[in-house]
């Protein structure tokens, strides 16, 4: 099993299934550890990241996490490749670029469920992604895999300071909690500003579908935590299970509703430009996709479209992007072309000429 | 989901769980009952980066003392680590501890502490952890001085510490 066999499926967060699928896409949580006696990743020698990353491979590819996991040497990955993880969210850009040929690597369970990074900011960075709200399920899978690692590896740890991190702002717990959450009709009615107000009100982060400094592409936001110290994982799980979740899906119900009863009309012709736009271009940039795909997502899921599903959209989402489309179309193309390429599968996969 | 205030009718902006001995105690505040508590400190959370430059203006008075703070194990000195953000190893949490403590603070709504997960293993002994530490430092020495005899030792010790119990 190699990278290329991950485009064959949408993977786990794309299924379109769990709990508030309609406005949840994803839970993600990721911890970060480090190896003890080792300086961290940024001050290590080459022969120190070697010996981490050989240690964390032993671990990991043991055979007590999961049966099938693909380990990728990304020093040795072609460019297309890293691309592909960064979209598929399976690795950061950062850890994509990773200065030059620094040793580093991520395994992935060939489900998607988990990957773990190795010599990224820290020497682990792991992480579980599941469809809709499952951030307890998630939860026990990420500290049932920290626990098995950490029968074998020494993690840097004080009694003070928790979790010891590369940069300390993810001291402690080394968690990070984040919900990929669909939010159109607020983008719509011109309310995402509560989302700001709340997500700020509890110390929490909101980015956009590629994580820091990207834009809410799609309408996809990801709302997540920024404290890790002083906090158990409980507490930070029910702040989002118990505040800050359930209040924006009731922000977004209310938008929603509300676009149904006073701009109906306003609402059905953005969904239907939007299938008229996606099954009829010819030359189409990734932006514009994922902004038309955000309203035929609405569309479906408020039962106002029903020529297309929820899992082919959400495929969509991941199939536009650039090194996805180069990979299941199996050439490399320059912008101009991949325009072309993306406005013909697109055409295709909604059953249009 | 929404919480009215515990103390009025306001909606409460500040919210806690706690897990007291298994017993879960939430608490919800509006503002201003949070802010007579003592609870919050309302700004919203910036960045470290941010909060580093501040600090550093807050000290320039000190700033030739702080040029020579550096972590004896990986060299990282004060600087550096405001410049990348970034620390070198284990052992800068100790080494800057001092100046730490009060950026972690702001940065981590008031913490001073870790709550939550403890390993099970690295937990129970921190002087190990530092030993190793020491050791790879002189073994990464000895191997870049070529002085293959000490490396070898080292590389027994090494791992003779890490297969001990904790
Ligand atoms: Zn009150
Ligand atoms: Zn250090």
């Amino acid at each position: 099993m190699n990278v290329q066999a991950l485009t064959q499926r949408a993977g786990e967060w794309l299924r379109g299934s769990g709990p508030h699928s309609e406005i949840v896409l994803s839970s993600r949580i990721r911890l970060a550890r480090n190896l003890a006696g080792f300086p961290f990743v940024n001050r290590a020698s080459r022969r120190q990241r070697l010996e981490v990353l050989e240690r964390c491979r032993g671990e990991i590819m043991s055979g007590r996490l999961a049966g099938d996991i693909i380990w990728v040497d990304l020093n040795e990955a072609d460019d297309l490749d890293r691309q592909l993880l960064v979209e598929r969210h399976l690795i950061s850009r950062q850890h994509a670029q990773g200065g030059g040929d620094q040793p580093r690597a991520v395994a992935i369970a060939a489900d998607e469920t988990f990957a773990i990074m190795a010599n990224e900011e820290d020497h682990l960075r792991m992480q579980v992604l599941r469809s809709g709200l499952q951030l307890e399920e998630a939860w026990d899978q990420i500290s049932h895999i920290d626990d098995v690692l950490e029968e074998r590896l020494d993690f840097a740890y004080s009694s003070r300071w928790g979790y010891l991190s590369a940069c300390p702002t993810n001291v402690g717990t080394g968690v990070r909690v984040s919900v990929m959450m669909h939010l159109p009709a607020l983008k719509l009615t011109g309310e995402i500003e509560k989302v700001r107000r709340a997500a700020r009100d509890t110390h929490l982060a909101v980015r956009g579908f590629f994580g820091e400094g990207s834009d809410a592409l799609g309408d996809l936001f990801q709302i997540s935590n920024q404290t890790t110290l002083g906090k158990s994982e409980e507490e930070i799980l029910h702040g989002f299970l118990e505040n800050i979740v359930p209040q924006i899906i009731a922000y977004e119900q209310q938008a929603r509703q509300a676009l149904i009863k006073h701009r109906a009309a306003l609402l059905d012709d953005r969904i239907w430009r939007a299938w008229a736009i996606l099954t009829h271009a010819r030359v189409i940039g990734t932006d514009e996709v994922m902004s038309l795909l955000s309203h035929l997502r609405l569309g479906v899921n408020l039962g106002r479209l029903d020529c297309v599903d929820i899992r082919t959209l959400n495929e969509l989402f991941l199939l536009s992007q650039s090194a996805h489309l180069q990979r299941i179309t199996a050439c490399e193309m320059d912008q101009a072309a991949r325009r072309e390429a993306r406005a013909r599968m697109i055409r295709h996969k909604l059953g249009a000429k | 989901m929404k919480h009215k205030c515990d103390q009025c009718d306001q909606p409460a902006t500040y919210h806690s769980v706690k897990i007291v001995k298994g017993q879960k105690i939430e608490e919800h505040l509006c503002e201003a009952h949070a802010a007579q508590a003592g609870l919050v400190p309302k700004e919203a959370q910036a960045p470290i980066n941010e909060l580093l430059t501040k600090f550093v203006q807050l000290h320039s008075g000190m700033a030739g003392a702080q040029q020579e703070l550096a972590c004896d194990n990986c060299g990282m000195t004060f600087n550096e680590f405001r410049e990348h953000s970034l620390l070198g190893c284990p052992e800068c949490y100790r080494a800057f501890e001092a100046q730490l403590a009060p950026l972690l603070e702001r940065a981590h709504e008031g913490a001073t502490h870790h709550i939550g997960k403890v390993p099970r293993r690295a937990g129970a002994d921190e002087h190990r952890q530092q030993r190793l530490l020491r050791m790879r430092k002189q073994l990464a020495d000895a191997v870049a001085a070529e002085d293959y005899e000490q490396a070898a030792r080292l590389r027994d010790e090494i791992r003779a510490c890490e297969g001990s119990p904790t």
